[in-house]
């Protein structure tokens, strides 16, 4: 029988069934941070339990250390307590951990598929809901909380039900200037932040093939925005090409066996899904969330929303989010004025985001009163942007160029919005105080549209401040 | 382990309305510079109960009349947002047993299982016929049934739903899934000798 490849990985995983009618299911790669496992590892020793499979245990830290400042101890005391609490726990239950002293220390999601952890039909799981990412290489990857992180770490398994597969086929060629952080912010703008509640996001189609890795892990980065447990694209070649020569891909023969698998996970022509969605690619606009969820998105084009068009709870919705955003019913959002552009996050802080804006931001300046900062997404990517001279770019248009790290995506380290500063940011989520002031502001956007904002010192149209090629 | 069988809830409520209130809301990442789960339940919903000084803000939690209150009352998509177990721990620390909304983020939900949460699935006319109850008597006593899938109070009677799992695992006790999946072992290690993905 047809079968996906959410359920070819999910039957190799499978261990057993649990008295609940969950599955007991083996989890291959466990990725950790400083974040949300120093409270699993306390839970270990208080029952007296080791770590089932350290060499399956792969460990970063992402979220608190500060991006203008390598020396330690670092200046906040907590943030100081947690890197070295993670040094510690790897160090007791031997666990590999890019620290920063490696060189290959970054957030997470960015350092699995750089190190080649990340690989198809596998099963990877990391307290940290952006997990979704490592869905770009045909892995089924998990978010979980700390609980099921001991769990990991003591059995390698977690209790889990199984989900439904919706596949969302996009369609077509995207226009110029639309880019793949497009796509998703449509997608979820379409189906809803709850719309993938129970699913796991099978994402394909001409545009998906098109892809490069790295375009593949930006929407896989974002499903669970649109609610979905876990988002995927099948490997195909360009997977393969990726992973090929990496730290930890299979060598030699090993390799061709792996591919082999790999390949072979692929879902099935013919396979049913529960639910199927199609996008025509030329529907899709350079987008900009407008509210303070990444469902509430509109066209750079559009206008935000006037609440009293609608009734009910959309309305009372609209009604808080435009006040909170303190933007006009029905106004444009182009034009908005913007005090911070965030380049960034495990959504777009890799090479290749960094690449397309410096090709346009060559010889161009920050708008004055724009604090602008750009963060590579690991010490990998800032080695290999300077080495491309892209860190020259960014500093000589006046971003301030910074260390790895998730930064101001959320803001648990000295990067932070102030007061209600607005900010364009490339990041993933744009909740109320999610860039670490209470009433924060943040317009999530592509990188080449966080850069047409940083120039402009409001939210504009990339296409037009950078004349962008209409085809 | 054993663990307690969880099959009815009982207490005071307390209704915090509106949809889409995502963890960052629940508890904002500031407060997650932590190595323990200690002390979270003072940060619960910290930024839209208090004002950059410190001081309250006109917040449900904030007023004495729902003091004591472990019946957590909200809107559609709760818990939205991170995986982080913060945010239930600090609605468990804070002194909630039990959760009631039109739904519920995945991850969120599971985690709550987890820690023993149940989270209960409700009609938005029947969670606004409960927050009525609540508001006009915030000493009324709600009662979660798990076993008949029903909320009671003040008389009367509301169906609720819950994914059968967490049902299950709650109900019976096993809800924390630590003791079974460490029966599992020899079973895990025979899969893993399948996966080359895992040799050491
Ligand atoms: S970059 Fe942002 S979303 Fe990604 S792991 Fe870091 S904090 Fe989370």
């Amino acid at each position: 029988m047809a079968k996906s490849l959410f359920q070819k990985v999910w039957d190799a995983h499978h261990v057993r069934t649990l008295a609940n009618g969950q599955t007991q299911l083996l989890i291959g790669t466990h990725l950790i941070h400083e974040v949300t496992s120093p409270q699993a590892f306390g839970m270990l020793r208080d029952l007296g339990l080791k770590v089932a499979m350290p060499h399956r245990t792969f460990a970063t830290v992402d979220h608190i250390v500060p991006t203008d400042q390598f020396a330690e101890p670092f200046a906040d005391p907590l943030a100081d307590a947690m890197i070295k609490e993670l040094r510690r726990n790897c160090a007791e239950f031997g666990i590999t951990f890019f620290d920063r002293a490696t060189g290959k220390q970054g957030i997470v999601h960015i350092v699995g598929p750089e190190q080649g952890i990340t690989q198809p039909g596998t099963t990877i799981a990391c307290g940290d809901s952006h997990t979704s990412t490592h869905g770009a290489f045909g892995a089924i990857a998990f978010g979980i909380g700390t609980t099921q992180i001991r769990d990991v770490l003591a059995t390698q398994t977690m209790a889990l039900g199984k989900l439904k597969v919706r596949r969302i086929n996009v369609n077509g060629r995207l226009r110029p200037g639309v880019y793949s952080k497009d796509v998703i912010l449509h997608i979820i703008r379409v189906l809803g932040v709850n719309g993938g509640t129970g699913f796991a996001y099978e994402y394909g189609g001409e545009v998906f093939d098109r892809f490069t890795m790295e375009e593949r892990m930006t929407v896989c980065n974002m499903s669970i925005e649109g609610g979905a447990r876990a988002g995927y694209v099948n490997p195909d070649e360009t997977t393969f090409a990726y992973l090929k020569g990496r730290p930890y891909s299979p060598k030699g023969a090993a390799w061709d066996q792996a591919v082999a698998r790999w390949r072979s996970f692929a879902s099935d022509a013919g396979c049913t899904y529960d639910d199927v969605v199609t996008i025509d690619a030329a529907t899709i606009a350079p987008t900009v969330t407008w509210g303070i969820n990444p469902g509430q998105g509109i066209a750079i084009t559009e206008q935000v929303p006037d609440p009293t068009k609608v009734s009910g709870d959309e309305r009372s919705s609209i009604e808080e989010a435009l006040a909170y955003m303190k933007l006009k019913p029905g106004s444009p959002i182009k034009g908005t004025r913007i005090d911070v552009a965030f380049m960034g996050s495990c959504t777009n802080g890799r090479l290749s985001d960094f690449q397309e804006v410096a090709k346009y931001l060559k010889g161009r300046r920050v708008a004055a009163g724009v604090k602008a900062i750009a963060v590579p997404g690991s010490q990998g990517v800032g080695i290999l942007c300077a080495e491309l001279g892209i860190d020259r770019v960014f500093r000589d248009a006046g971003f301030e160029w910074r260390e790895a790290g998730c930064s101001m995506c959320l803001a648990m380290n000295p990067d932070k919005l102030i007061g209600d500063q607005l900010c364009a940011s490339s990041s993933n989520r744009n909740f109320k105080g999610r860039q670490g002031s209470p009433t924060g502001r943040t317009i999530l956007m592509s990188p080449l549209m966080v850069a047409a904002a940083a120039v402009t010192g409001s939210v504009a149209d990339a296409r037009e401040v950078f004349s962008v090629p209409s085809a | 382990m054993s663990l307690a069988k969880i099959t009815s809830v009982k207490g005071r409520g307390v209704y915090v309305p509106g949809n889409d209130i995502d963890t960052d809301r629940i508890i904002p990442a500031r407060f997650m510079k932590c190595v323990t789960f200690d002390g979270l339940g003072e940060f619960l919903f910290y930024d839209v109960r208090k004002q950059a000084d410190g001081t309250d803000k006109a917040h449900p939690l904030n007023e004495a009349r729902f003091k004591g209150a472990s019946v957590l009352l909200s809107g559609a998509n709760f818990g939205c947002g991170s995986s982080r177990e913060h945010a239930p721990q600090a609605i468990q620390k804070y002194g909630f047993k039990a959760v009631i909304a039109e739904g519920f983020a995945e991850i969120f939900f599971g985690n709550c299982t987890t820690l023993g949460i149940p989270c209960l699935v409700a009609r938005r006319e029947d969670i606004a016929r409960i927050a009525d109850a609540v508001n006009a008597r915030p000493d009324l006593e709600i009662e979660l049934d798990l076993n008949a899938r029903e909320i009671r109070f003040g008389g009367q009677t509301v169906k609720a739903t819950i994914r059968e799992t967490d049902r299950d695992a709650l109900i019976h006790g096993r809800w924390d899934a630590i003791g079974e999946l460490l029966e599992g072992r020899n079973a895990v290690l025979e899969t893993a000798q399948k996966l080359p993905y895992l040799a050491a």
